[in-house]
């Protein structure tokens, strides 16, 4: 984030000024509150600033004053979309402050929850996106074939989105005969239509002249700028939490990471819609696998003193989540690092004309929409002094001491 | 061009869409074990105010009545995460498939 002020500078251009052009807190892009400063000269965007703190909810707070089974439903409202992937990142965070493993059946019904939720989410995004270049018919009929997968969750788990399924031990509801089959069902309806849209991505003449060359993000910058998820491995570089860091049984389960190297947005259509074909292939697998047995595990209340660091591969890039454990009911410090956080200087580097690339005030909402932005889980605190009319930010040091405290 | 002829089947095909609430009410399709609205059974309560203990949102709240302590549940603040329903001993704690729950009156909310 470039943090100097933009004002009217004098100095001439061709179109004689520059301007900011303020874009938020509510606009029409995207759905939550941020505030982003472009300085633009004639239709080039020079420069951006962002500004993602509308959101504050003091959620990491809020978890220290409840025990760990009810944090599960609070974690898991950080974000509407990705609340599968924080559960599971929770769930796994406390067994791993406890020292004990969960029963096999119900790592994989956890890794097939997982991936049914990222095929969701991908397809919101493909939804949303479509909408962006104005493409509508694409987005009601991308939305249209969700529904198939928002109908299985809703038959698992008895909510359409906030699954409520992970918990401290295993999941809490097991899979039936017949809901197997129905899954199967559906996955070959989705397998079916997400072949047809992955030709519509490649081969439509709207989506191509919209996407192709728009929100380019060079390999090199991408690592430089710490992207994660399908941001990062759109720009050629195969980076994924469950090839790196195997959680629960994707070091078992076989899949592809997906990579494309057109570094734009049109890059990110296709790594996502593939990615959505490789998790249908994990479910497929996941189905057939299955062992029989236990889907849960009784844990005590109170897991012992200790610390844990948990990762996964949410829909939207790498979730960090670290517990810290004080022998009591409460969490004594949970500290929860989203995907978007960890994308916002990779979108600011794309929406910035740099030599031969040029971003138009055009390309804005759809570049912004490439990284799949989730702006409430992305809220950080800063420091006012409101008699001095001073803000600060804590360090790293600073943090670390006050929590010694 | 493969998205005409996509346009084009889909003119023929049955709409996706469901006129809910004023027709085809009974093509709204309600999985077994949805998430709705609770119901309690006095009599197999024994009041150890488990659910209350583990409630995320603080909708279960316990009163005494004429047999001992009892929860009193407020659909208002409730997530519909299933806890009480699950750590209840004694499974007098049910959550329904009900879930047309809106109302303009709060006395709505609560259930006794």
């Amino acid at each position: 984030m470039q943090k100097e002020e933009f004002q009217r500078t004098e100095k001439k251009s061709a179109y004689e000024l520059f301007f900011d052009m303020p874009v938020g807190p509510q606009h029409p892009a995207l759905k939550e509150p941020a505030f982003f400063k472009f300085k633009v000269e004639g239709e080039r965007v020079i420069g951006v600033d962002a500004d993602v703190s509308y959101n504050h909810r003091g959620i990491e707070k809020a978890l220290e004053y409840r025990n760990y089974i009810q944090n599960i439903y609070l974690i898991e409202r950080i974000c509407g979309i990705c609340n599968v992937a924080h559960t599971l990142c929770y769930a796994q965070a406390v067994e791993q402050l406890h020292g004990k493993e969960i029963p096999p059946r119900a790592n994989y019904i956890r890794l097939m929850i997982e991936e049914l939720a990222r095929i969701h989410s991908h397809a919101l995004w493909l939804g949303v996106a479509a909408h962006e270049i104005g493409f509508d018919t694409l987005f009601m009929y991308v939305w249209r074939d969700r529904e198939v997968v928002m109908d299985i969750i809703e038959m698992l788990t008895g909510n359409r989105v906030t699954t409520a399924i992970n918990t401290i031990g295993g999941v809490r509801r097991d899979v039936s005969d017949e809901a197997k089959y129905k899954v199967k069902k559906g996955m070959d309806i989705l397998e079916e239509r997400l072949k047809y849209y992955r030709n519509v991505a490649l081969n439509d003449p709207t989506v191509n002249a919209r996407c192709s060359d728009v929100g380019i993000l060079k390999p090199r910058d991408a690592i430089r700028l710490c992207a994660v998820g399908p941001t990062l491995r759109a720009s050629g570089v195969k980076n994924d939490v469950r090839l790196d860091d195997p959680y629960t049984l994707h070091d078992e389960v076989p899949f592809n990471i997906v990579t494309c190297d057109t570094m734009d947005v049109l890059g990110r259509v296709v790594v996502r819609v593939d990615e959505m074909l490789e998790s249908v292939n994990m479910v497929r697998y996941c189905l057939e696998h299955m062992p029989n047995g236990d889907v849960k595990i009784k844990l005590s209340l109170s897991p012992p003193v200790g610390e844990a660091i948990s990762r996964v591969e949410a829909p939207r890039g790498e979730l960090i989540h670290y517990a810290r454990s004080n022998g009591t009911k409460n969490p004594e410090r949970y500290k929860v690092r989203t995907p978007t956080f960890g994308n916002i200087p990779a979108v600011c580097d794309m929406l910035t004309s740099k030599g031969d690339y040029e971003v138009n005030i055009a390309d804005i909402p759809i570049t912004l929409a490439s990284i799949d932005p989730c702006f409430s889980c992305t809220a950080r605190m800063e420091f006012r002094d409101v008699s001095k009319s001073k803000t600060w930010v804590w360090s790293l040091e600073e943090l670390k001491a006050h929590c010694k405290k | 061009m493969s998205m005409l002829k996509e346009i084009q089947r889909s003119l023929f095909k049955k709409r996706a869409t469901v006129l809910y609430p004023f027709k085809e009410r009974e093509r709204v399709h309600i999985p077994d074990g949805l998430r709705g609205k609770i119901s309690f059974d006095r009599d197999k309560c024994t009041g150890c105010l488990l659910c209350s203990r583990f409630c995320p949102s603080g909708a279960c709240e316990i009163v005494t009545d004429e047999k001992g302590k009892r929860p009193v549940f407020h659909l208002e603040l409730c997530l519909f995460c299933s806890q009480c329903q699950e750590v209840c001993p004694k499974g007098a704690i049910n959550l329904t498939e009900e879930f047309e729950l809106a109302a303009f009156d709060r006395k709505a909310f609560t259930i006794k």
